[in-house]
């Protein structure tokens, strides 16, 4: 069985790469070995849906790499598995050219899910969480040749993981309190690392959620292909936001402040994006603001500690919404256009289209029997008992949906106008057809959109409480969910009238349509200083450090010349003043010595010949005056004799 | 073992730069050579086994300067052991690389079999006199590099630059072993008896002079804010391989002398230090991160993102001298500061590879001068694109591994290595910029008529990305390697 697991993951990651690998070659094989994978996949998660194995390979030192398949994961993870094979199918008659680069990465996306879904350990979410986030791009700015679409891309990686940042805090706070990695090991930390924790953990799924003030990445990533946006931006990426936070709720309840912030958040982007939905003019942007908007009751679930409820609106906005964004491809496929007002008339085109797109329109504004009127009471059950200020905002915020779901419904359904085609082809070259490919995955999806509410309706709702262990949480009184199904039905009518549909709510219309101003203020507040400062330290390290060490090097090499100039002008004059000094001392030492010690030499030398002379003079060879001498030496010998005496 | 693996590219450089070998021949012996010192560092990984108390595997003393207590020691253990294959591997990389070299190729095969045997000494070396001679070595070799083979106007400029600045550089890392020789009873250069005898413990103020002059000669190497102003022109100016071994190996040895040295040798001092370093390594991540946001010329982009992630290696070895934290986060940081020394390696050299084919094909590294790679060069494009994501940190490579321990285990050592996780998302917007310039979009000005990458250019570059994808997933390959010294490491900061 952990085999089972372990291929689910890793099944679609391998032929993903493969196919991301190959290139063009494999092009034409792309789209059927995606739909037979995505089928593999939904078997195999199906499987260990039943069987819930547990498993952990090893990672990082003291933090395995953790799967498992609890409660919470038995029912999500087929949901997401389904949508994938759907939207699969649908590409294969929707997307064209680079199928192999286009499958390819769906297929990583969807391995990534998986492990997201799975995922045990904090190393082995953020792993997956990460390549939900560089997938994403890929797929977003899917047609690079459109700069637009890449910085698209752009926008929402940057965005998510600027929220991202939370989980890599969220784990050294896990470390610095001394538990493991393991997600279920968090309610227990100390008192600080705990919050740190919490927040961290909580900043990073409110960015993937497109919860406030994170929201505004999810209108550019409309860019990107519509089956992309019906599996990234309904059932796994941004699903996967308030999964993160339905799986850590006892994390989030162990602080005193966490999940009332959640819940919070999670209400007023029900509530601010509902409104954003009522005032766009493009289906897709519509599809984005209520997207964000009904994750916002997800959030709401998971803030109040109404797991069930939260999962069951999750799972059920998936197929609602994957639905919607489905029927919105099909006819920008078809039709060139996703304005609404080119819209008018289509569902009349297509009738299966716009039958299927209907349900997903009365699903989406709440109107009972469908799904999200059951699984929205559900999360709105737990806010109330949280506190009635919350439901009262949470029960706006379904109205806006109810609202902006109806305009939808009518727009499409009015009769097809006579100067249709005027309005069409404005984004792309129209097909005028819709495949039966891409009319399949409409039907099941409506089918899911239909029934899923029963998730939480006794008696499945009772079974799915009991499952996640939640039997003692509040569930919705009949007249809770009376309330809200009298407000969708009144919501969806109220759009019948053209005059409400159409009227223009002026300045704060507009400020709704461009989606609350957060890109403009992100680029303002965020994106410039930020290359501002950026600029300033590049200026500062070209001109400022760089010029310091070569000034240092230039004056090292002044101190060089100067020591130079003082080698040659000082030192070498010294030395050769030295050496004519010493020259010239020689020659007055020489002619000192000529004229001092050589003269009295010489004249001592000029003295003794002179006596030697004289000496010469008594050897005359004579031998009287020879006895006259040594008769006089013979006197003076007696002299001196007689005279020392 | 160790010292043929040190040896055998030295033997094969002489050989090749005495007798006029034709070209054809000097290339492919530096191919043979470069993959048969990678089968003896493989060799070497599968007969290691972690050393029991901490100690030295493959070692290896021979007398060499007895009169002052050094002598030819080598030895590995868990912190050098991944190096040496990252440079037996980068190495060998750059050879395939290094086939279309048309300019000396005899020198050129010759000046950089030099500069393996050089890095390889260097990571093996136990002992401070032979450490400091391949540290010189290296940077005599790297000089030359780039001044003979770099392709800037400039070039001469640049190497004598990168010459001096770190020639000083390792002056003041001279000057703290012999410090550090001095200081020890009996007197010796001999690492492992230095980091068993942790001289100058009890010696505060003598200890900081002496750590001072270690800091300064490795934050030069590294480099790490302010000394890294040479990085930038080095890069700019030298060769795709030149700037490829450079980032890839050379830069390591500075932050490799802080685990393999100044850490274990001088305990106390680099508690004390422990602030000044976490400090540096944040400054650098962000300002690593910040500047080169800014940059517009695709190879400067690189070099600073250089300083950016060698930034958290400092940060890391910062980090595991807070004695506040646990044990176990400033273990995770060590880890992760090696691992990031791995996987810089990889992936930096990778992109700067890369860089080079466009300097190749145009001239230019101007990004302005590109957009829409994807469809005149699909190939590089990917390349491209995969080397930047794995550079930005995403998961599956080595990258991710690297930074999610650092930060893991920083941050659960002292809350302020948080200020840093910022870099990691200024990385991803600069990557992602680069790639958005360079590869999208319709092909404009210099795209036009751009050839894709040539086998000799695919394959080197392939096989680091494919090493590094085998790291990112599965990581305990090379962790198993470096967790027990890490541990070993800690425990002795620790003392």
């Amino acid at each position: 069985m952990t085999g089972l697991l372990w291929a689910c993951a890793t099944v679609p990651a391998a032929v993903g790469a493969g196919l991301c690998v190959s290139g063009r070659r494999a092009d034409r094989v792309a789209p059927a070995l995606g739909i037979v994978t995505a089928g593999v996949v939904l078997a195999l998660s199906v499987a260990v849906a039943l069987g819930r194995p547990a498993t952990s390979a090893p990672f990082l030192p003291g933090a395995e790499f953790g799967l498992a398949v609890d409660a919470l994961a038995a029912v999500v993870l087929p949901a997401v598995a389904a949508v994938t094979l759907l939207v699969l199918v649908f590409s294969a008659a929707d997307v064209a050219g680079a199928r192999a680069r286009y499958t390819g990465l769906l297929l990583l996306f969807a391995a990534a899910v998986v492990v997201t879904v799975c995922a045990t350990t904090l190393p082995a979410l953020l792993f997956a969480w990460e390549v939900m986030g560089a997938t994403s791009y890929a797929l977003i700015g899917f047609r690079w040749q459109e700069p637009h679409r890449v910085g698209a891309g752009l926008t929402a990686f940057l965005t998510t993981r600027t929220a991202d940042l939370g989980m890599y805090l969220a784990a050294g706070a896990a470390l610095a309190g001394g538990s493991g990695l393991a997600l279920a090991d968090l309610p227990g930390l100390p008192a600080p690392w705990r919050d740190v924790a919490a927040a961290g953990l909580l900043v990073a799924a409110l960015g993937k959620a497109a919860q406030l003030p994170f929201t505004a990445w999810l209108s550019a990533a409309m860019q990107g292909p519509s089956p992309v946006s019906a599996l990234l931006h309904s059932a796994a990426m941004v699903a996967m936001g308030g999964y993160l936070l339905l799986r850590v709720s006892p994390l989030l309840g162990a602080t005193s402040w966490a999940g009332p912030t959640a819940a919070w958040v999670g209400a007023l982007t029900a509530l601010l994006l509902g409104a954003v939905a009522l005032a766009q003019r493009d289906l897709k942007q519509l599809l984005a603001a209520s997207t964000a908007a009904q994750l916002g009751f997800v959030v709401l679930g998971a803030g109040v500690a109404a797991v069930a409820g939260g999962t069951a609106h999750l799972v059920a906005h998936a197929a609602t919404k994957a639905l919607l964004f489905l029927a919105a491809g099909a006819w920008l496929t078809a039709l060139g256009t996703k304005q609404l007002p080119a819209l008018r008339g289509a569902a009349r085109r297509w009738p299966l289209v716009g039958v299927c797109a209907a349900v997903g329109a009365l699903a989406l504004a709440g109107v009972a029997p469908l799904s999200l009127w059951a699984t929205k009471d559900a999360v709105l059950a737990g806010a109330h008992e949280e506190s009635l200020a919350l439901y009262l905002v949470g029960l706006a915020a379904a109205a806006l949906s109810a609202g902006y779901a109806g305009k939808v419904l009518w727009l499409v359904w009015q009769r097809l106008p006579a100067d249709a085609e005027a309005g069409y082809d404005t984004e792309e070259e129209g097909t005028r057809q819709v495949r039966v490919l891409q009319q399949a995955p409409l039907v099941v999806l409506a089918a899911g959109a239909a029934v899923l509410g029963l998730l939480a309706l006794p008696p499945v709702g009772e079974t799915l409480r009991r499952f996640l262990g939640e039997t003692g949480a509040p569930t919705p009184s009949w007249a809770e969910m009376a309330i809200s199904a009298l407000l969708a039905v009144a919501g969806v009518l109220l759009m019948a009238s053209v005059r409400v549909r159409d009227r223009s709510w002026g300045r704060v219309g507009s400020w709704l349509e461009g989606w609350l101003g957060l890109a403009r203020a992100t680029d303002l507040v965020v994106v410039r200083p930020v290359l501002r400062t950026a600029e300033a330290l590049a200026r500062f390290d070209d001109r400022v450090l760089a010029r310091a060490v070569t000034g240092a090097g230039r004056g090292a090499l002044r101190t060089a010349r100067a020591a130079a100039r003082f080698d040659d002008a000082v030192l070498d004059r010294a030395v050769a003043g030295a050496a004519t000094a010493g020259v010239r001392l020689a020659d007055a030492t020489g002619r000192a010595d000529l004229a001092g010690p050589d003269a009295a030499v010489r004249s001592l030398a000029a003295g003794t010949r002179w006596l030697g002379g004289w000496a010469r003079r008594t050897q005359t060879g004579q031998l009287h005056q020879y006895y006259v001498s040594a008769a006089v030496v013979l006197a003076a010998a007696l002299a001196l004799l007689l005279a020392v005496r | 073992m160790l010292s043929s693996i040190i040896f055998l590219p030295l033997v094969a450089a002489a050989l090749l730069a005495v007798p006029r070998v034709p070209d054809r021949v000097a290339r492919w012996t530096w191919i043979a050579v470069t993959a048969a010192d990678l089968a003896l560092v493989g060799v070497l990984i599968a007969r290691y086994e972690t050393p029991a108390d901490g100690g030295l595997a493959f070692e290896e003393r021979a007398r060499w300067i007895p009169s002052v207590n050094s002598s030819w020691h080598v030895g590995v253990d868990g912190l050098s052991v991944p190096l040496l294959a990252l440079t037996a591997v980068v190495f060998c990389a750059c050879a395939v690389y290094g086939l279309r070299e048309d300019r000396r190729p005899r020198q050129h095969a010759a000046l950089f079999l030099a500069l393996q045997a050089t890095c390889m000494g260097l990571f093996a070396a136990q002992d401070l006199i032979v450490f400091f001679l391949f540290f010189d070595l290296s940077i005599v070799g790297m000089y030359a590099a780039i001044a003979g083979w770099g392709h800037g106007r400039d070039a001469g400029r640049s190497a004598l630059q990168f010459f001096l600045y770190t020639f000083l550089g390792s002056l003041a890392l001279l000057l703290g072993f012999i410090g550090l020789y001095l200081a020890a009873d009996p007197h010796t250069f001999d690492i492992p008896e230095l980091i068993a005898a942790a001289p100058l413990q009890d010696n505060p103020v003598a200890g900081g002079f002496v750590l001072a002059a270690l800091l300064v000669g490795l934050a030069v190497k590294t480099p790490t804010i302010p000394f890294h102003t040479w990085l930038p022109p080095a890069h700019t100016d030298a060769s795709a391989i030149g700037s490829a071994v450079l980032a890839a190996v050379l830069l390591k040895m500075g932050t490799y002398g802080f685990v393999r040295i100044a850490m274990p040798a001088m305990p106390d001092a680099w508690r004390g230090a422990a602030w000044v370093v976490l400090a540096v390594g944040i400054a650098s991540v962000l300002y690593g991160a910040l500047v080169a946001l800014a940059q517009t010329d695709v190879k400067r982009m690189i070099a600073y993102t250089s300083i950016n992630h060698m930034g958290y290696v400092v940060l890391a070895v910062g980090a595991a001298g807070l004695l506040g934290g646990g044990t176990a986060a400033r273990e995770l940081a060590v880890t992760g500061a090696v691992t990031q020394m791995v996987s810089h390696g990889l992936l930096t050299g990778a992109l700067f590879l890369l860089a080079g084919v466009l300097h190749d094909r145009t001239g230019s590294y101007a990004m302005r001068d590109y957009g829409g790679l994807a469809r005149t060069a699909p190939v590089w494009s990917g390349l491209f694109a995969v080397a930047a994501f794995g550079s930005l940190g995403i998961p599956a490579f080595s990258g991710f591994i690297a930074e999610f321990q650092v930060f893991a285990g920083s941050i659960g050592t002292t809350a302020w290595a948080a200020i840093a996780l910022p870099g990691i998302l200024i990385t991803a917007a600069l990557f992602l910029r680069a790639l958005q310039l360079l590869v999208t979009g319709l092909p404009g000005g210099r795209s036009i008529g751009f050839s894709d990458v040539r086998a000799v250019e695919a394959v080197p570059v392939t096989g680091l990305l494919l090493l590094s994808l085998a790291i990112g997933v599965l990581p305990w390959l090379l962790l198993d390697l470096i967790t027990p010294a890490s541990a070993v490491l800690v425990d002795l900061v620790g003392r």
